[in-house]
């Protein structure tokens, strides 16, 4: 399985209200020293198969089209191929060879 | 003329629209459903207000991708008057039909009051009924109607009178205290290079009948309807 993480930011020459309403009430709790507060998005996407490069291209159309808007935010897309179902069972049952023994002997 | 009123789910201010268009000013229009791909042959569009697709991720930024899209964009393309209101315009500019976007308001509140908007011009077709300077008294409500674009594409609207409608106080002045989303000059409605596709925040289909306490919205369908060379009946 194939996991996509995308960031979306507002840009730096966009006011962010949120991140001021927000950087306010950061202040108020104490962090006075609190310079700035950026408020944007954090979006997952998983993708069945393995082949990272193969989707890289749409996905960042789908960054560029959906996801955010040029014109007030920036994102930055990252992806994680090796997440694959294989590989964790793999590793389960790798992990569960290791455990036997100390389960076998427990149980007698 | 045939007129048609997009709907999208979560649209809301459709049937408001059909209104004042069939009873108000006795014209041809229809429901265009979202996942439709005709306009039927409409000479004019509306987008209308409302929370398309619950204002996800931005709002109008699903919406944009909606079939129906594709035959609003052949429209524009075409010179037929395309008209996006409140999130309708939101939705045109997250399409590329208009520049820029429009964000959450600087005040953070949601701004649902009449205020007054200052005609910037009259030369267009949705303003010919209106003159240069009058003060129009429209309902706006909405959260994200700060305009925001860069600084050359700002200049560029007013260089080509693409801005038509702005924020002012009763006196005309684009006062800091008359602008109630902090959008950047004042912009309350802008055109496409063209001059058939319209996007404004305010809402001129809730200020078209003497019972909702102005009409001064009115003007801007007898301006499209003026301008296609319709006479004007008024059913009320």
């Amino acid at each position: 399985m194939i996991r996509a993480q995308v960031i979306v930011r507002p840009r730096a020459s966009i006011f962010d209200p949120q991140g001021d309403a927000v950087g306010r009430a950061i202040q108020h709790l104490g962090v006075s020293n609190l310079k700035q507060a950026h408020v944007g998005k954090f979006i997952e996407l998983e993708l069945d198969g393995d082949d990272v490069e193969a989707v890289r291209g749409k996905l960042e159309t789908i960054c560029q089209d959906l996801l955010s808007n040029p014109v007030i935010e920036d994102y930055t897309l990252t992806i994680n191929g090796h997440e694959d179902l294989k590989g964790l069972a793999a590793s389960a049952a790798k992990l569960a060879k290791k455990s036997a023994p100390k389960a076998k002997k427990a149980k007698a | 003329m045939r007129w048609a009123v997009i709907q999208f789910p979560g649209s809301n201010c459709d049937q408001d629209v059909f209104h004042v268009l069939k009873n108000v000013l006795a014209q041809e229009v229809n429901y265009v459903w979202h996942k439709d791909s005709s306009l039927n042959g409409a000479e004019a569009v509306v987008v209308p207000g409302g929370f398309s697709y619950g204002d996800y991720l931005r709002c109008g930024a699903i919406a944009r991708f909606s079939p129906i899209m594709a035959a609003v964009k052949t429209a524009a393309a075409e010179g037929k008057t395309v008209l996006g209101i409140c999130n309708g315009f939101q939705i045109l500019c997250e399409a590329g039909l208009l520049p820029g976007v429009l964000v959450r308001n600087t005040s953070l509140h949601f701004r649902c009051e009449t205020v007054p908007v200052r005609v910037e011009h009259p030369a267009s077709r949705f303003t010919t009924d209106y003159l240069t300077g009058q003060i129009l008294r429209l309902p706006i409500a909405h959260g994200e109607g700060h305009y925001v674009a860069d600084e050359a594409t700002l200049d560029s609207l007013f260089l080509h009178k693409q801005v038509l409608f702005t924020y002012s106080d009763l006196q005309g002045r684009n006062t800091p205290g008359a602008n109630p989303n902090g959008s950047q000059r004042h912009i309350a409605g802008i055109t496409n290079r063209a001059g058939n596709v319209l996007g404004l925040m305010p809402h001129p289909e809730r200020a078209s009948e003497k019972i909702l306490g102005s009409t001064d919205g009115l003007g801007l369908f007898t301006s499209i309807l003026a301008s296609i060379g319709t006479p004007v009946a008024q059913a009320a």
